[in-house]
């Protein structure tokens, strides 16, 4: 079982960065067959922390990776409750936030969302289609449980929303890699390390970019500014690929390798 | 519109504007409808889009602008057709605004004009669209061509295959379109494509969405681009009601809903009177106010068919305009309010319907508002004796490819 109080995501971070490293959090599409496998893999491979989708039938901020994972999870029968509760069933050592579209939390209901996030030992919340301006219900319900939001911001943004934003976040700030949907990119956007400079000027938060990360030289490239990276669709492919938890902690070690020489 | 008419249309756009159908409050809230739920990387975009659509509304150089294109491009207003025949078989009095009259063939065209203008006055160069039945793609592109914009448009594989002439309109007004090919392959996908499309192109590309829907500004820019059709209406009923009946105003306002535009404009001609009975007609496979509970995709809030766990659920419709598992957000308040309501017609009710208009009136109907038709006919006792307005968003040229299908053999 977990422990009563989920380990904090943003602890994690914030001590990684303190000895002096970057923050690695892979991604992986929750419901997949044999998921749990694969999330125990990721987590001794070296993760710092570990994002959990929840699959939704609608994703819009996903490119056709994490589409079809995400379909191939819902056609194996993944559900929120279901996933959360495997979750809870499950001591992986590494913090994990829970990364979702709002339709399904606002279903389930936000209070009891964020409650059966605490019980499954899930620190922290991703919605990418709640911004600023919709945050209210959901932070309210969230910052009750102990649950941190974690907090998007973009290329886009102007300067005084980036600090709104950050007042917001907690857990780490995301920090949108490009202008575009998740997908791998076969170099690092100019404006990944844009984004990256723009918030750690406001905000002593960790700084993660993710969306466009696909490389380990990527990922050392934008560590340059960030403190660290979400990797999602690469890991993704990996699963969906090979559907070898050992493959799949291979490719988390060579980010984990990368980032850790620098 | 000779000027009277147009004093009088402009006097009935000044009362009904404070009323019923106003500006949405907050954040584009209708009630406890709408809102902005999208990925933070478009959220600067759609502020930025609705001050320069306030800029615009309110400045008379743009107004003048889209009113002139409305009458010389578009061919508006639409006129207003009282059809006897049909009438007298049903029992009552039975008016159609012909908004399958407009250039390319329904409302869309409004809305295509209004935003295409609008994007234009933005320094935006492209246009990205979804579409269902086509309508809405096939108006994007001739805007698009009329405006020497680049222009994509996203469809779903399954109404590619229903709606191939649109398809091949918009290839042929110079579009590009692109198959959504993910979850149902209809109109859903398709604006997850468009939306997807946005995200990485929205600093010169504008989402020119085609119906009440989204994340604000959208539902209420949408509205207001079609409000056109409800404030001729209104006073083309004054005038084909005559002087002696007593509010000149219609007992019944009919429109069919998908998302819901074609409804919006014309209700907003009749919100404010509460003696006017305002009725959605939604497709019993797509019935969003039917069947559906209020959960929160594309960008609002509002009700939405979807499964226990909040997945989307897929709608199936006869008429690839209104298979759409969601609504408009001011429908949602409207029928929470009650001020409006929403009933649900079978797709073989839709095909009697799409028949009875062609034989009786020599107007072969789009599939779409054939739903509105559906639900008078079934309703022709309750409206017994009733002035009837229904709104012929669009002409069935489109889907006469697919209801040969349907009909073939029996014709």
């Amino acid at each position: 079982m977990s422990p009563t109080e989920p380990l904090s995501l943003q602890a994690a971070l914030e001590s990684r960065r303190e000895s002096g490293g970057k923050c690695l959090v892979p991604y992986l599409t929750g419901g997949l067959p044999g998921w749990e496998l694969m999330l125990s893999a990721v987590a001794s491979a070296g993760a710092d922390g570990i994002e959990v989708g929840i699959p939704f039938s609608d994703p819009v901020m996903d490119g056709p990776i994490i589409q079809e994972s995400s379909e191939l999870a819902l056609a194996a029968g993944a559900t929120p409750p279901g996933i959360l509760d495997a979750l809870s069933r499950l001591d992986c050592e590494v913090p994990l936030a829970v990364m979702t579209y709002v339709n399904l939390v606002y279903r389930f209901g936000y209070e009891r969302f964020a409650a059966s996030m605490v019980r499954a030992g899930v620190s922290a919340a991703i919605l990418p289609d709640v911004p600023l301006e919709e945050a209210g219900d959901w932070c309210a319900a969230a910052d009750a449980a102990g649950v941190q939001t974690v907090m998007l911001a973009a290329p886009t943004s102007p300067d005084e929303r980036l600090v709104s934003i950050v007042e917001r976040s907690s857990g780490f700030v995301y920090a949108v890699g490009l202008l575009g949907i998740t997908g791998e990119r076969d170099s690092l956007a100019a404006s990944a390390k844009v984004i990256a400079k723009r918030l750690k000027e406001v905000t002593d938060l960790p700084v993660l970019v993710g969306v466009g990360i696909s490389t380990p030289e990527q990922a050392v490239e934008v560590c340059e500014v960030a403190d660290g990276v979400v990797v999602g669709s690469a890991v993704v492919r990996r699963i969906v690929e090979t559907g070898s938890p050992e493959s799949v902690a291979e490719l988390v070690g060579t980010f984990r390798d990368a980032l850790d020489k620098g | 519109m000779n000027n009277d008419l147009k004093n009088q249309a402009d006097e009935l756009a000044q009362v009904f504007a404070a009323d019923m159908v106003g500006a949405p409050t907050g954040v584009g809230r209708f009630g406890q409808f709408g809102g902005m739920f999208v990925p933070e990387t478009l959220v600067p975009a759609l502020h930025e889009l609705e001050a320069a659509f306030k800029d615009a509304w309110a400045d008379p150089v743009f107004r003048n602008e889209l009113d002139t294109l409305l009458a010389d491009y578009a061919g508006r207003p639409s006129p207003l057709t009282r059809c006897d025949r049909l009438g007298e078989q049903l029992g009552f009095q039975l008016y159609l605004k012909r908004e399958d009259l407009n250039h390319t063939g329904s409302h869309k065209i409004n809305n295509v004009l209004g935003q295409a203008l609008l994007a234009k006055r933005m320094g935006k160069t492209r246009l990205v669209a979804e579409t269902g039945a086509g309508q809405h793609g096939v108006a994007t592109a001739t805007a698009a061509a009329l405006m020497d914009m680049e222009c994509l448009v996203y469809m779903g594989e399954v109404d590619i295959a229903r709606q191939e002439l649109n398809v091949f309109r918009m290839r042929l007004l110079g579009a590009e379109v692109t198959p959504a090919v993910s979850g149902s392959r209809t109109l859903k996908d398709a604006v997850n494509e468009a939306m997807r499309d946005w995200v990485g192109t929205v600093e010169h590309t504008h989402y020119c969405l085609g119906s009440v829907l989204g994340p604000h500004p959208y539902p209420w820019m949408v509205r207001e681009f079609h409000r056109v059709i409800g404030t001729e209406a209104a006073v083309q009923c004054r005038v084909a009601l005559g002087s002696d009946h007593p509010t000149g105003r219609p007992d019944v306002v009919v429109a069919c809903i998908g998302g819901g535009s074609n409804a919006a404009g014309i209700f907003s001609g009749f919100a404010a009177f509460p003696e006017v009975a305002l009725v959605g007609v939604e497709p019993e496979g797509g019935a969003a106010i039917g069947h559906g509970i209020p959960g929160i995709v594309h960008g609002m809030k509002s009700y939405l068919m979807q499964d226990e766990f909040g997945q989307v659920s897929e709608a199936h419709s006869i008429s690839a305009g209104l298979d759409y598992p969601g609504v408009g957000p001011e429908h949602a308040h409207l029928a929470d309010s009650g001020r409006a309501r929403y009933e649900q017609v079978s797709d073989s009710e839709v095909i009697e319907a799409f028949q009875l208009l062609s034989r009786t009136e020599g107007i072969i109907p789009a599939l779409e508002p054939a739903h509105a038709l559906a639900w008078v006919v079934r309703e022709k006792e309750s409206l017994a004796g009733k002035n009837v307005l229904i709104n012929m968003s669009g002409r069935g040229d489109k889907d006469v490819g697919q209801m040969m299908e349907v009909l073939g053999d029996q014709l």
